[in-house]
């Protein structure tokens, strides 16, 4: 599991892994079906994009959707947006078979580059889905108040050892009957010291915090390349 | 074990077959990290033109898959293990591959197992073929390479390329067609026999291209799976890639 958690970016497996901060940062989103992964995609790329130069991969299941929401959105231009095809296993794409992820995000740095971030987005998955250190430096696991609040209590590798927890959709615990500081406490117990975001990534405002998240994650990648 | 086996990143400089055999069966396995997981073999699009519906008709698409472009496939990947020019042979199988949609899948497919290759059965071949052709060679090519680098010879190439011919299309139905898995899995036991003689008739050529140029590989088509793999990459709903 994440041992080396004090260390930074101890792993390096990828063949196509340059001295840490030669290339982008390479940070992973996961997370279950419709928690808001590619909207917290959307809202990190209009909030970095004027400071960073920036691509996302999108791992559609059995679409292009993710990838066309992020185009119809014009988050990004489409040049610096690719698909990956899964074969019905996101997990697989970006656990147990990286390579046509690793060559998405190569292309991209080829095509665009140089880069400074690239977003990983997996497609919609369950909780075990995680994603390999040979594929990014860190991940971010999505979860939403609406898809129950015993969530963080039941676990698994995405709540537990993501490098970062974004509880998303907060506004409709209310309506939903979740309790927050339940999940709070589920989620500090299952994480230790490692950082959770409650939020709701379409308010204004809110990717503020997962957007800070991941440029002190960059600030740390960038200083270790120096 | 002589020294040469201990240190596969020399890349067997006693030449082919000189490895652990064992080496085969991690480069057959399915969950061998190299792409092919997103790929049907061509079954999700007979799925949906109703053609695979069952572990009988499963049965037939592999079995012709394997006499076909398996064979094809196989005698490439031998001939490459034989220390035929990979250059010529990566013609060979553009030329043998009609549809501009498998030639593209098949040169992605080579570069993501080149990648894996590269780093499990590190080689100055497989580092020269990334140098000549870095949007990627077609699998067949990289994969008869890469058994050379684990020390495999042409025969065992073949059983991998004709064997991946017929898995590829058999996992995919499992998951398009939620077909029990245990007829799946016996649907590649009884065409066991049939890939143990395609795999000899490919080494045969495969060593055969070797000496005599690539030309003289074999080249059975199946018109069909051109098709279908036509009509498939322009889909916009799709489970695999190809």
């Amino acid at each position: 599991m994440h041992l080396d958690h004090p260390e930074v970016f101890p792993e390096r497996y990828a063949h196509s892994a340059a001295e840490p901060g030669s290339r982008a940062l390479r940070v992973g989103l996961g997370g279950p079906v419709g928690s808001g992964k590619t909207a917290t995609v959307a809202a990190l790329c209009r909030a970095l994009r004027d400071r960073l130069r920036i691509a996302v991969v999108t791992n559609d299941i059995y679409t292009r959707e993710d990838a066309d929401f992020l185009l119809r959105e014009a988050v990004l231009p489409p040049e610096r947006i690719a698909a990956v095809e899964t074969g019905a296993c996101p997990h697989t794409a970006i656990r147990d078979d990286i390579s046509a992820n690793l060559e998405a995000v190569e292309d991209l740095e080829a095509a665009v580059g140089p880069l400074d971030l690239v977003l990983v987005e997996s497609g919609g998955d369950n909780l075990t889905a995680t994603f390999s250190r040979g594929l990014v430096d860190a991940q971010i696991f999505v979860i939403d108040v609406a898809g129950g609040d015993d969530i963080p209590r039941k676990g698994g590798p995405g709540v537990t050892t993501a490098d970062l927890l974004v509880v998303n959709k907060t506004d409709l615990a209310p309506y939903v009957g979740s309790d927050l500081d339940r999940m709070a406490r589920d989620a500090a117990a299952q994480r230790g010291d490692l950082p959770v975001v409650f939020t709701s990534v379409r308010a204004e405002a809110g990717i503020d915090p997962v957007a800070s998240w991941v440029e002190s994650r960059l600030a740390a990648w960038t200083a270790v390349g120096v | 074990m002589s020294e040469v086996q201990q240190q596969p990143g020399r890349g067997f400089p006693g030449g082919y077959g000189q490895g652990p055999r064992a080496a085969l069966l991690l480069l057959a396995d399915g969950r061998f990290p190299a792409g092919g997981h997103a790929h049907s073999g061509g079954v999700e699009a007979a799925v949906a033109d109703g053609r695979v519906h069952d572990a009988a008709s499963l049965a037939a698409h592999c079995r012709g898959r394997l006499h076909t472009t398996g064979l094809v496939a196989a005698a490439l990947a031998a001939a490459a293990t034989a220390g035929a020019d990979p250059l010529g042979l990566d013609q060979a199988a553009d030329a043998r591959t009609p549809s501009a949609a498998l030639r593209t899948v098949s040169r992605r497919l080579g570069r993501q197992l080149l990648r894996a290759a590269r780093a499990v059965w590190p080689a100055p071949a497989l580092d020269d073929l990334a140098a000549a052709l870095p949007r990627g060679a077609h699998q067949p090519v990289v994969l008869g390479l890469a058994a050379a680098a684990a020390g495999l010879g042409p025969l065992d190439a073949a059983y991998a390329a004709a064997y991946e011919s017929v898995s590829a299309p058999a996992t995919a139905a499992v998951r398009l067609l939620g077909l029990d898995p245990f007829h799946a899995a016996a649907v590649l036991a009884r065409l066991a026999a049939e890939t143990d003689s395609v795999a000899a008739e490919a080494a045969a050529a495969g060593r055969r291209a070797a000496a005599d140029g690539p030309g003289t590989l074999p080249a059975p088509g199946a018109p069909l799976l051109d098709v279908l793999a036509e009509a498939h990459a322009a889909w916009p709903v799709r489970l695999f890639a190809s």
